[in-house]
């Protein structure tokens, strides 16, 4: 049967040039990057070289690359890092940060832990497209707040927040800006010697890299307390023995990301504004987001009088792979809060699905999987009782 | 699929037995919450104290879909004190077994049953 992978935003496959990059720094190279004699000169040498391959693919200092595990490492340590050097009962009762409604788990679990410590976190809510309001941000920041977190774009939806604006809010009353980048990177030009932001959070695997690795970018002056305590690797900021062949990795597909970036927003747009047209012809589905500001991988629909999770089985077992947002445990489903932020129902939300297309995707698996996801839909309609109550 | 289903689950889900409403049913019931991703109804014909007729309509995953239909299966030449006794264990037995997370699918049935059943007796 014929695999169709349309999950790119969950991961991607790893590029061919990445993985021969990579190869020489497993049994060849492998002196640890901290050793001083010739093995881990040669191996400091690549890990070099790949910072510089980073920060030049966002026209940066190579010292503001920080590698760490991932992006989920990264945003958990742009939060704490900074919030950490301030101890909440030194603080006052207004928010410390300001994030979103609509951020990655790994902003708003970490923005929960540090509400169970004592600081104090205003999530902001977003308009029915995904969108912060910015005077709202502006009249939440008070003398305390110390960081705003606001994604670059969104994981689930796609939506593109209006970066630049943020970060002047933030700026004009001296606050340090973060913005979680994994999604963005690689489909939106990003020179952030220009954008007024401060922290920089990427990953490596949404890029055509390998899993494991990631970096943050933060201007030279942020200091951080540090999440991991060991060899004072990465200036002191995150210590642990660097993963020399996935930071080549990340390295090697920076540049690719770069060289590649405009050709594939032109090939992805593409896709993404054909495959959208095509959904929209089925009867009673609605586009999740923003129709513009819209990462262009991403394709988010809701299909009336069905369930996400039995779409995403029934693809499945035809050799597709897509995602849905709600998350079935024992008893119930959880509806995304992504969606729900929106304003949709719960079941609206349940009635969900994501399919974000990448570099490899070609119109001719567009054009395989469109009958099938159609006849797909047809069926679990024709066994729904909320479809019936429809016509 | 997410999430591991027996072949038995798969054909039941592909291939649902008996979709659709009786249009003048002895009994008919339904449960859940589209909110919560599930809901079930089920319609029964009965006659003699004897189901001869079931039908079903689901929203919600392949595991309450073919719970639904292997529900309907199960009734049908069944009394209706044979069918009050049905469990969702009997049903998932029959499925070949559901993932931990999906049992509650079969309740759901099971619960659209008695509800159907109840509505039987109360027309009665």
């Amino acid at each position: 049967m014929k695999q169709i992978y349309l999950d790119y935003a969950a991961s991607t496959p790893v590029d061919s040039d990445v993985v021969k990059a990579m190869i020489p720094y497993f049994s060849e190279t492998y002196g640890n990057p901290s050793s001083t004699h010739k093995h881990g000169r040669t191996a400091r040498e690549a890990v070099e070289h790949a910072r510089k391959q980073v920060s030049s693919c966002f026209n940066v200092d190579p010292k503001t690359i920080l590698f760490t595990s991932g992006g989920t490492e990264a945003d958990n340590l742009a939060l704490k890092g900074i919030l950490f050097q301030h101890l909440p009962k030194d603080l006052g009762k207004g928010p410390h940060i300001i994030t979103s409604e609509i951020e990655h788990p790994a902003v708003l679990q970490t923005c929960k832990q540090l509400e169970a410590y004592g600081y104090s976190i205003a999530y902001l809510p977003v308009d029915n497209t995904g969108l912060v309001d910015l005077d709202l941000l502006e009249e939440t920041i008070v003398e305390d707040t110390k960081l705003i977190s606001i994604m670059y774009a969104n994981n689930e939806i796609g939506t593109i927040e209006p970066v630049e604006k943020i970060g002047k809010i933030a700026h004009k009353h001296n606050v340090l800006f973060h913005t979680d980048a994994v999604q963005a990177v690689g489909k939106v030009p990003i020179d952030l010697s220009k954008l007024p932001i401060d922290l920089l959070s990427l990953s490596s695997h949404k890029i055509y890299g390998p899993k494991g690795v990631g970096a943050l970018y933060h201007t030279k002056e942020i200091t951080f307390d540090p999440l991991l305590q060991g060899g004072g690797h990465e200036w002191g900021k995150r210590s642990g023995t660097l993963n020399t062949p996935g930071i080549v990795g990340l390295g090697k597909a920076c540049e690719l990301s770069k060289q590649r970036l405009s050709n594939d927003i032109n090939h992805l747009q593409k896709m993404r504004d054909y495959f959208i047209e095509k959904l929209n012809e089925i009867e009673s589905s609605t586009l999740n987001g923003h129709p513009t500001k819209r990462l262009v991988n991403n394709i988010h629909f809701r299909f009336e009088g069905i369930e996400g999770n039995a779409l995403h089985s029934m693809l499945d077992e035809k050799g597709i792979s897509i995602a849905t947002g709600s998350a079935c445990s024992s008893e119930k489903i959880h509806a995304s809060h992504v969606l729900l932020a929106l304003g949709l129902s719960p079941e609206e939300a349940i009635s969900s699905i994501r399919f974000t297309i990448g570099r490899n995707t070609k119109k001719e698996e567009i054009d395989y999987v469109l009958p099938i996801v159609k006849e797909s839909i047809n069926h679990l309609r024709s066994i729904s009782p909320l479809w019936e109550q429809n016509e | 699929m997410n999430q591991e289903y027996t072949s038995i689950v798969k054909d039941h889900f592909f291939h649902p037995r008996n979709v659709g409403r009786i249009s003048t049913p002895s009994g008919s019931g339904t449960v859940g919450n589209p909110s919560c991703g599930d809901v079930m109804t089920i319609d029964i014909m009965v006659e003699n104290d004897m189901i001869t007729e079931a039908k079903f309509q689901t929203y919600g995953c392949a595991a309450a879909i073919a719970s639904g239909s292997m529900t309907t299966e199960m009734i049908k030449g069944k009394t209706i004190t044979e069918c009050k006794k049905l469990t969702m264990d009997d049903i998932i037995q029959k499925l070949g077994g559901l993932p931990e997370e999906k049992t509650h699918c079969s309740n759901l049935a099971t619960d659209a049953l008695h509800k159907a059943i109840d509505d039987y007796q109360n027309n009665d």
